[in-house]
């Protein structure tokens, strides 16, 4: 296993998981888009050695590089593009309703706990 | 059979293309996305007759060997859920199409084709032998989930999309990465083979990825602390969407770690799993009572009853596992039919809130009556599917001589019932209180709605009624998913 990528595939993640605790929705969406690369690259390492093309040299089976986490990183990039076009277009919608693309709370939530605050204020008093 | 089970994923993904290009003809789109979803439901039930008594079917995609293809295994724990799954989202559709264009309904044009590729998802995650062909199923579904909850666009939608989105898809990232672990330390990603080499592994690796998929299947399930996602958004969608959200999404979930855990046998798994499904039923059943909405009620039920779900699975015996299975199998009929009731209650009150309804009951009986079904069945009162499923767990634990659990499952059982009082009290009792009747904005077809309802309700009444057989046949299922040989020869061998 490659200590390079093994290097990338944490610096990525590192990256992708800071940009994805940020409140704007379009820091998020690069840090899934480099979550994402890091998590294809991981895919590759797993598949053992690098070789030639698995199907340009079908004779010699022993250098070629193993297609399956190729295929599966293929869909995976695949799937990842369409979902970064729909948070693409999440945060367009959420900047036209209010102005900025933040990830906002849960409002129930914050009812609520307001009412709790309420109550206890009340039964100091 | 071959032919069934490629079908049930192939007819709603044909019908979900064919209300795409009929979108204008409004009719004979219903009719078509319909059509679609019946033809995958009455498959299904075939699919679960052919198991029950012919064993185990697997279809190798392509022709590709296990090591390297896909595989789509139909065992008898997939074959029991899958019929119940397709028969929701039916049941479901036909309700959206009786409520027609509302304040509360889903836009028709696309919640039909849309609900087509989420039932295509579901199949594929249920029918499914690889880790990978899961990931791609669970995309599936989430991205049809995804565009069902925000397609309306008004704020709340999104804003609490924005989370579910980002949740979900951070649980998918997860996902991926444990893909590339497994394969790492395996080198295969074919459920059967895993169960053969995962227990091989060294504890440490073993474990990690047993933890790692923990972690990634229960935040798709909403279990504690993974589940601040769910009672945000899936209140604000249109109730049908809601409907097929709560009955299913978070129990693909559970699912899929149900099949994953126990095929690969992750019993030292257990005592987490256990501690985890307390804490998710007792969290889940107070913050329902701190709810004052039908809908967000409900949600917080969603989780509350994961956690009994997680309770059978984490106990890792024959008992348990089959309690898992047959509360699975009661649960998703149930919650869907609360939520459709919820979607009825909002169609007669316009509001789902509790304080600004009351008096239905005498009013609309029928839909009181309804509502109380599944509700004391949720809640696990005999003689209803609830009580059965419920006892299943319980007793499983204090065969396990876990007390802790059992009394814990027991408050949760509790809370619930004061919860629903409280819908019952705000919604159906008192007067009527400060308005009449909303009028919908478009005009209703309320018999197809009501009807589809209590089409489910007698679904969830048959389930109670045939308790004997399923329970028979969850623990036939469990004791195949538990002794996995049967699960790696089918697979592997022929």
């Amino acid at each position: 296993m490659s200590i390079a990528l093994l290097v990338t595939v944490g610096g990525l993640t590192t990256v992708g998981l800071y940009l994805i605790t940020a409140r704007s929705l379009s820091r998020i969406l690069l840090g899934f888009s480099i979550l994402g690369h890091a998590a294809v690259i991981a895919l590759l390492t797993a598949g053992g050695p690098p070789g030639n093309a698995p199907l340009a040299d079908r004779d010699s089976a022993s250098d070629i590089a193993n297609p399956v986490p190729q295929a599966l990183a293929l869909t995976a990039i695949v799937i990842s593009f369409g979902l970064t076009l729909f948070l693409l277009a999440l945060a367009r919608r959420q900047q036209a309703l209010t102005g900025d693309d933040l990830v906002e709370d849960d409002l129930e939530d914050k009812r609520i706990a307001a009412r709790l605050q309420t109550a206890s204020t009340e039964a100091t008093a | 059979m071959s032919f069934l089970i490629a079908m049930v994923m192939i007819a709603p993904l044909v019908a979900a293309s064919a209300g795409i290009l009929l979108r204008r003809r409004a009719r004979t789109r219903d009719i078509a996305t319909m059509a679609g979803l019946g033809v995958a439901a009455l498959g299904s039930f075939a699919i679960l007759f052919e198991v029950a008594s012919n064993g185990t079917q697997v279809i190798r995609v392509g022709g590709w060997s296990p090591t390297v293809g896909i595989v789509l295994v139909a065992d008898l724990f997939a074959a029991l859920v899958l019929p119940i799954a397709l028969s929701i989202i039916l049941i479901v559709e036909v309700f959206a199409v009786g409520q027609r264009r509302t304040a509360w309904g889903a836009n028709p044009e696309l919640a039909g084709p849309l609900l087509g590729v989420l039932t295509a998802g579901v199949a594929l995650a249920i029918l499914t032998g690889d880790l990978f062909t899961l990931f791609v199923a669970f995309e599936l579904i989430l991205v049809s989930s995804y565009v069902l909850l925000t397609h309306q666009g008004k704020r709340g939608q999104i804003r609490s999309g924005m989370t579910y989105v980002v949740m979900n898809l951070f649980a998918s990232t997860l996902f991926l990465f444990g893909v590339a672990f497994v394969y790492a330390a395996t080198g295969t990603i074919n459920i059967a083979l895993l169960a053969e080499r995962i227990p091989e592994l060294d504890a440490g690796i073993r474990l990690g990825i047993g933890a790692w998929f923990f972690v990634v299947f229960g935040t798709k399930a909403a279990i504690f602390p993974l589940f601040s996602w769910l009672p945000d958004s899936y209140p604000t969608a249109p109730t049908t969407i809601t409907a097929v959200f709560a009955g299913l999404l978070t129990k693909i979930g559970i699912y899929a770690m149900i099949r994953f855990h126990t095929l690969t046998g992750m019993d030292e798994l257990g005592p987490v799993m256990l501690v985890v499904a307390g804490l998710t039923m007792v969290v889940g059943a107070l913050g329902a009572l701190a709810q004052s909405d039908v809908k967000r009620i409900l949600s917080f039920h969603v989780i509350s009853q994961i956690g009994y779900m997680l309770m059978g699975l984490g106990l890792f015996s024959a008992a348990g596992t089959t309690g898992a299975i047959l509360f699975l199998l009661h649960h998703m009929p149930v919650k869907t039919v609360l939520f459709l009731v919820g979607g009825l209650i909002e169609n007669h009150e316009g509001t789902s809130s509790l304080d600004r309804s009351g008096g239905l009951a005498a009013r609309r009986p029928l839909i009181a009556a309804m509502f109380a079904i599944p509700a004391l069945s949720l809640a696990g009162l005999p003689p209803f599917s609830g009580f059965v499923a419920k006892l299943a767990v319980i007793s499983a634990a204090i065969d396990e001589a876990s007390i802790g659990i059992a009394v814990v499952a027991l408050a949760a059982g509790a809370l619930t019932l004061l919860s629903m009082t409280k819908i019952w009290i705000g919604v159906f009792w008192g007067t009527d209180a400060d308005q009449a009747e909303a009028t919908p904005a478009a005009p209703n077809n309320r018999r197809l709605m009501t009807g589809a309802t209590a089409l489910a309700v007698a679904g969830t009444l048959a389930i109670s009624l045939l308790a004997g057989p399923i329970f028979d046949l969850s623990q036939r299922a469990a004791n195949e998913l538990r002794s996995a040989d049967l699960y790696i020869d089918e697979v592997t061998s022929r």
